[in-house]
């Protein structure tokens, strides 16, 4: 295996970091409406996430710098390349990271109701078009000769991509109720398990039909047996929230994630971004990666800030272990 | 194509916009880490309260900042991709790391740690908890080191070779990226800078309340400390911007001509204090200079040669080939002086104030004042100021309260369009950095979006500081003065208190 090789699996890694970990953060964002009754309910929800969103947040941040740095040419493409789907993620995320902070700063009604609605949307769209995005990575996009992506807003937008949009959307939704209801306390924690059997029926649909369609287009054996141990771990999730093990499904849901971005990668290898318009014209892990001093660099980086990263980010999970309920949320302020 | 709104043009403006935008947060975020963390650690230490109201009170202001500068960093990181691929292409294996560095180490550091700090106050021993506002703090300066690396060897590239098959630049020696002396002077004037804008922006709040008497204890312990930041970091950005100056005589000599629009090399030459230029002819029309000081300023001596614009345009266009490789002249002048201008006098009002506020061994025992009262300023020995000064005092400490940050956007707008026309100096100029798949229509969209978007921001941020500026520090509560003794709270017996910070 050779560094490169090393690199495609580490920004899958970061890519699966990031799509666990603000999948739920996305999830809870969008059951802000779904699920909770009232101002005192979403608040128990946002307070879920409250210590840790920023932190999950920045698996984005690495996955992005690290494509830079190990795959300039991946990352130059892709962001050029999906600009108006990029422009509308990158809007979300500034919207929905001054939401959470600014939301209770004041006492009025409507300031704390629009930075709701803010918080709602700026989950819903992105969980939406991360979907997108990988989609129609897997699928191949219009790039030229020169590595530019030559195809239109509308290119982006075929069917096969907007149904990667929804799986994703019920996939992170599922992700978020299930932690809705590992991490939340009274009534809020059963109706979450309720709702999480139902979206996770919802999510393995979607995620069955395009999880085969992208087998049958693309898949080997290995992303086979990826798409076998998603499926097989999104029944068990759901399986273990019906039956209120809670800690279960949400391990489970997070194997999920894991699996279905793993197949996504296998599918892909050893292209990053494959070209519709000529073979001979994919982004690989070979013309697209950097030089072997470059890698090896990062490699040592990465190698070690990462296990660090997910030890000091879980005990944040382990300080804030407590479940919050309507109780513990004082009256505004 | 109208060359106004050229993908170029308006991809340069865009990075401009969102940058300088970013960077007003940033300053602040960094010396408002430090300094809170430094309150938190005298009332860890002293148990006096003065200490964790103030504590709690700039921690707030620095949370309302840092929530902007967190989500307008992100842009950062993607724009280079969206705007510059062509830039992101030949750059990358050498740019690419200190992002990423920057990343893996500095940012999963500062915002894990915050989401800590913010809600681990009845969630986290006393100390562990201070710990976690430290970790903040080295998580900016790490992130300012590793981004400024990268935008050195935007300045001056070292450590790297071209390969020509690949097109491209390649990474030969990491750690010259990140210990040549461009980025090591560059991080210590960009820091010492920073901290000048969080003691300016202590001590302006500081006299706001003053002068209100009011919250007189966390006010005065703040206006010490905010005065003695100014002057040390005003002193300490005087110094390394020296520094900084003589690095880049050598290594962008245009950039240094261009700072004084000196046109033609002279010995001894003068720093203008005005000029107004013609650039199409290539000389001053008005000037108003003082002998031999951009000599010193340049090379530490008074009479020592430094050349001329023209000069140096003639040596670019023999090394590089045909070309203009002026910078645009008016801009790196202006530009100059007024990041020199607002920093100094910030350090001048600083040190002022350090002299007024001065205490007990150098006053006289009739003018010195306790803990509840707020200082007399005396400039001279035996007197206090009239209300008349003592309020003009207060007023320009509030007014010259942003001085730092205006000169560090000075300061950017110098360094990043004095170095123009190129985006990495003397290897790849900034017309060939755009993306070429990108559209006229998609550039502009973006723009005219972040740019409403960021304005809207700016108002609800401001509004929002102004808000609790003016609430001043909060009344501490029983479980503020109760840490738990134990990681992740109370005993499980009062398991239904509500928490001490909630979204």
């Amino acid at each position: 295996m050779e560094l490169h090789d090393v690199w495609f699996v580490l920004i899958a890694v970061l890519w699966t970091g990031y799509f666990f970990l603000e999948g739920f953060d996305f999830g809870i964002g969008v059951l802000t409406k779904l699920l909770a009754r009232d101002r005192k309910e979403r608040r128990v929800l946002i307070n879920t996430i409250g210590p840790v969103w920023d932190g999950n947040e920045v698996w984005l941040l690495s996955a992005g710098g690290a494509t830079f740095a190990a795959f300039p040419e991946w990352y130059a493409t892709l962001f050029s390349g999906f600009y108006l789907p990029l422009l509308i993620i990158l809007v979300c995320l500034i919207v929905r990271g001054v939401a959470f902070e600014y939301r209770a700063k004041r006492p009025e009604e409507r300031w704390q109701t629009n930075w709701e609605h803010a918080i709602f949307w700026t989950s819903l769209v992105p969980a939406v078009l991360w979907g997108v995005a990988f989609g129609n990575i897997v699928r191949g996009v219009k790039i030229d000769a020169d590595m530019e992506y030559v195809g239109n807003l509308w290119d982006l937008l075929n069917p096969y991509a907007l149904l990667g949009g929804l799986v994703t959307l019920f996939l992170f939704t599922f992700h978020g109720a299930v932690f809705a209801a590992l991490k939340t306390v009274g009534d809020i924690r059963g109706r979450a398990r309720a709702l999480a059997v139902k979206l996770g029926v919802a999510t393995a649909v979607l995620a069955l039909v395009f999880l085969v369609l992208t087998q049958l287009d693309n898949g080997d054996g290995w992303s086979l047996a990826a798409l076998v141990i998603a499926a097989v771990s999104l029944v068990g999730a759901i399986g273990a929230i019906a039956a209120g093990r809670e800690g279960w499904s949400f391990a489970l849901s997070g194997v999920t994630i894991a699996a279905t971005v793993t197949m996504l990668f296998l599918t892909l290898f050893p292209n990053v971004m494959p070209s519709s318009l000529n073979d001979a014209w994919n982004l690989t892990v070979t013309n697209a990666s950097s030089s072997g001093y470059t890698l090896t660099i990062m490699t040592w980086c990465a190698g070690i800030a990462t296990p660090l990263v997910l030890l000091y980010q879980g005990w944040t999970y382990w300080v804030f272990r407590k479940r919050i309920g309507t109780q513990h949320i004082a009256d505004p302020h | 194509m109208d060359l106004a709104l050229a993908p170029e043009t308006l991809a340069r403006w865009q990075f401009g916009i969102t940058t300088v935008y970013h960077f007003l947060f940033v300053p602040l975020t960094i010396s408002l880490a430090a300094l809170t963390a430094g309150l938190q650690t005298a009332w860890v230490r002293t148990d006096n309260e003065k200490y964790l109201r103030a504590t709690k009170f700039w921690g707030k202001l620095f949370l309302i900042n840092i929530a902007m500068g967190v989500v307008t960093g992100i842009v950062q990181e993607f724009q280079f991709g969206m705007n510059w691929s062509d830039y992101s292409r030949f750059v990358g294996d050498v740019f690419g790391a200190p992002l990423a560095f920057e990343a893996l180490i500095a940012f999963f550091f500062e915002s894990t740690f915050i989401g800590l700090w913010i809600f681990g106050w009845d969630k986290l021993p006393k100390k562990i908890h201070l710990a976690c506002i430290w970790m903040v703090s080295l998580g900016t300066i790490l992130s300012t080191f590793f981004i400024l690396a990268a935008n050195s060897w935007m300045q001056h590239p070292v450590g790297y070779r071209i390969n020509e098959e690949r097109g491209r630049a390649e990474l030969t020696d990491f750690l010259k990226v990140l210990t040549q002396d461009t980025a090591l002077t560059q991080f210590f004037h960009t820091i010492t800078a920073a901290f000048l804008v969080g003691g300016a922006f202590m001590v302006g709040i500081s006299a706001f309340h003053l002068a209100r008497k009011r919250h007189i204890p966390v006010m005065r312990t703040s206006l010490r400390v905010g005065l003695v930041t100014v002057v040390v970091a005003g002193m300490l950005t005087a110094v390394s911007g020296d520094t900084l100056g003589k690095v880049m005589f050598k290594q962008q000599p245009m950039k240094m001509a261009a700072a004084e629009a000196l046109w033609e090399g002279e010995d001894g030459a003068p720093f203008s204090l005005f000029a107004v230029g013609d650039v199409a002819k290539g000389h001053n029309d008005v000037e108003i200079s003082i002998p031999g000081v951009l000599s010193f300023l340049s090379d530490n001596t008074f009479t020592s040669h430094v050349p001329g614009i023209n000069d140096i345009n003639e040596q670019l266009q023999e090394t590089y080939g045909p070309g203009d490789y002026r910078p645009n002249i008016p801009v790196a002048f202006w530009s100059f002086r007024w990041m020199i201008g607002f920093g100094m006098a910030s350090f001048g009002l600083g040190l002022l104030g350090l002299w007024l506020t001065r205490r007990k061994f150098l006053l006289p025992p009739a003018l010195r004042t306790g803990e509840d009262e707020v200082p007399h300023l005396v400039l001279f020995r035996n007197k206090a100021l009239s209300p008349k000064f003592t309020r003009l005092y207060w007023i320009t400490a509030l007014w010259t309260m942003l001085f730092p940050l205006i000169a560090n956007s000075w300061g950017w707008i110098f360094t990043e369009m004095g170095r123009q026309p190129w985006v990495v100096f003397g290897v790849f100029q900034t017309r060939d950095a755009v993306s070429p798949g990108v559209s006229q229509g998609e550039v502009l969209t973006s723009m005219i979006g972040f740019t409403a978007l960021y304005a809207i921001l700016a108002v609800i941020e401001v509004k929002l500081l102004v808000k609790y500026v003016k609430a001043g520090p909060p009344e501490l509560t029983e479980a503020d003065l109760n840490p738990p003794k134990r990681i992740g709270g109370h005993d499980e017996d009062d398991a239904d208190r509500p928490m001490a910070f909630s979204y």
